[in-house]
């Protein structure tokens, strides 16, 4: 999948339903991942209700939603969890979880298989558990290692193996593909974002420069590795990678969180990209005529990539990414392969990066995973 | 199995397995079997691809409802959607 400008174009004007909706289930976590993007651990006791979570399936179904990414937190927690999956699938609407496997026992994982239009994507932080552990917390790859070989001994075909790239995941990229193979399931890479308790850890974890440049060459040979459009701050170092290629959100993309409030993508959990709530009249207003939506579709200025021959390529990347490190949204990426978001960085003061205004976090020491629960 | 190569000689339709939502551009199709998410990117090749199960052949389809000059983009088209099993013959 790939767009040529004139639909691209056309994209950032909109949809009538988004192309790809996130729904986090549930702020509840067991674990306490170092990056986690919604500073989940803690449930919100303001959680959309069993009735109102089947109700937002019908009106999703109604509104031609292909399929939603569940998530959380950790989505397998919530009780009515295979209440609100199985109704989804069953009205068509189809269902990429993503969990950290701790729940995936052989009884869920034969339950999974059993079920049509639904994938799951099982997310580990690297290809042993010393370097995944590190960001996830201790026990957490032999937990998903579990769930993985659950999955494999039910049958269930073609499951994900879900990896975020750091500094040191980087390292792993055939490792990780040759794990994912070897349970014949299929690697799905993520960009690291400044975005929940990210921004305590982006700084460290992120890739260097030389790194994203091998990521890029490396992902260019696999086109079968999946990336959710992640990386299209790197096309511009040489051909496009598979994709969109450009900024989703609001557009093509948005998020649910646990109470329903709706954002413009699931990197920019924070008030300024609230674009309102599913409770009062259902999702289809809040994409149809937030004004904040309506912002985000405006024919976008190049701002400060006007100049650079490579704005076709990337855009200027991704708005998370620059919110979150106190860049402006006409501002280059912070991880621009040119060097011009760091440039621009190196004079932005850190005190001007936004601090999160939603966090479900358990009080744990910063940048600690914690231990598996 | 390989899907059927595109011939317009043959009947096809569009498959039971995919939604197609109508855009601005024309439509998102999606195919829930196989994930694959295609642009259809005119109203006129939407619509020829809600109606190709009302004909007997692809061809008898395309000289009801496209123009002469339009028909050899729309076959491309078709068998685009034919390589990613969106449409079948049945």
């Amino acid at each position: 999948m790939s767009a040529e400008p004139g639909l691209r174009d056309r994209l950032e004007g909109g949809l009538r339903a988004p192309i790809c909706l996130t729904w986090e289930l549930t702020y509840a976590c067991n674990l306490a991942c170092t990056h986690c993007l919604s500073s989940s651990g803690r449930r919100d006791p303001d959680e959309l209700t069993t009735k109102e979570a089947l109700a937002l399936v019908d009106e999703l179904a109604a509104m031609r939603v292909f399929y939603v990414n569940v998530g959380g937190g950790e989505p397998m927690i919530r009780r009515d969890f295979f209440d609100v999956v199985e109704h989804a699938v069953e009205s068509r609407v189809g269902v990429k979880f993503s969990t950290n496997g701790t729940r995936l026992d052989a009884a869920a994982a034969r339950r999974l298989a059993a079920m049509d239009y639904l994938d799951v994507q099982v997310s580990v932080d690297g290809a042993d558990a010393a370097t995944s552990d590190r960001v996830r917390g201790a026990g957490s790859y032999a937990a998903a290692r579990r769930a993985m070989d659950h999955l494999a001994e039910a049958g269930f075909r073609g499951f994900k193996v879900s990896v975020v790239v750091t500094r040191d995941s980087v390292e792993q990229l055939d490792a990780l593909e040759a794990l994912a193979l070897s349970y014949g399931a299929e690697l799905r890479l993520a960009r690291l974002r400044p975005s929940g308790r990210g921004v305590a850890v982006w700084d460290a974890l992120r890739p260097t420069a030389a790194q994203n440049r091998r990521l890029h060459a490396w992902l260019v040979e696999r086109p079968h590795v999946l990336t959710g459009d992640s990386f299209f701050h790197l096309s511009p170092l040489g051909e496009p990678l598979e994709g969109l290629n450009l900024c989703g959100a609001g557009r093509v993309v948005c998020l649910i969180d646990p109470v329903g409030d709706v954002y413009a993508c699931p990197f920019v959990i924070h008030d300024r990209f609230r674009a309102g709530n599913v409770r009062p009249a259902g999702f289809g207003p809040v994409w149809r005529e937030s004004a904040l939506f309506s912002e985000l579709r405006a024919p976008a200025s190049p701002g400060a990539c006007a100049s650079c021959g490579s704005y076709d390529a990337c855009r200027g990347g991704c708005l998370a990414a620059k919110f979150f490190t106190g860049l402006e949204a006409s501002d280059p990426d912070p991880e621009c392969v040119f060097g011009h978001g760091e440039r621009k960085l190196a004079t932005t003061r850190v005190e001007l990066r936004p601090t999160p205004s939603i966090d479900h976090s358990r009080a744990l020491a910063p940048g600690a995973p914690g231990r598996l629960r | 199995m390989a899907p059927d190569a595109f011939d317009p000689a043959r009947p096809w339709r569009l498959s039971p397995e995919v939604s197609l939502r109508d855009e601005p551009f024309g439509a998102l199709a999606y195919h829930h079997g196989n994930r694959r998410l295609v642009f259809l990117k005119s109203t006129g090749l939407v619509a020829l691809v809600r109606r190709l199960g009302e004909f007997a052949t692809a061809g008898d389809a395309l000289g009801e409802l496209v123009a002469p000059g339009e028909r050899v983009r729309y076959a491309r088209a078709l068998a685009t959607l034919a390589a990613g099993e969106l449409i079948g013959v049945g």
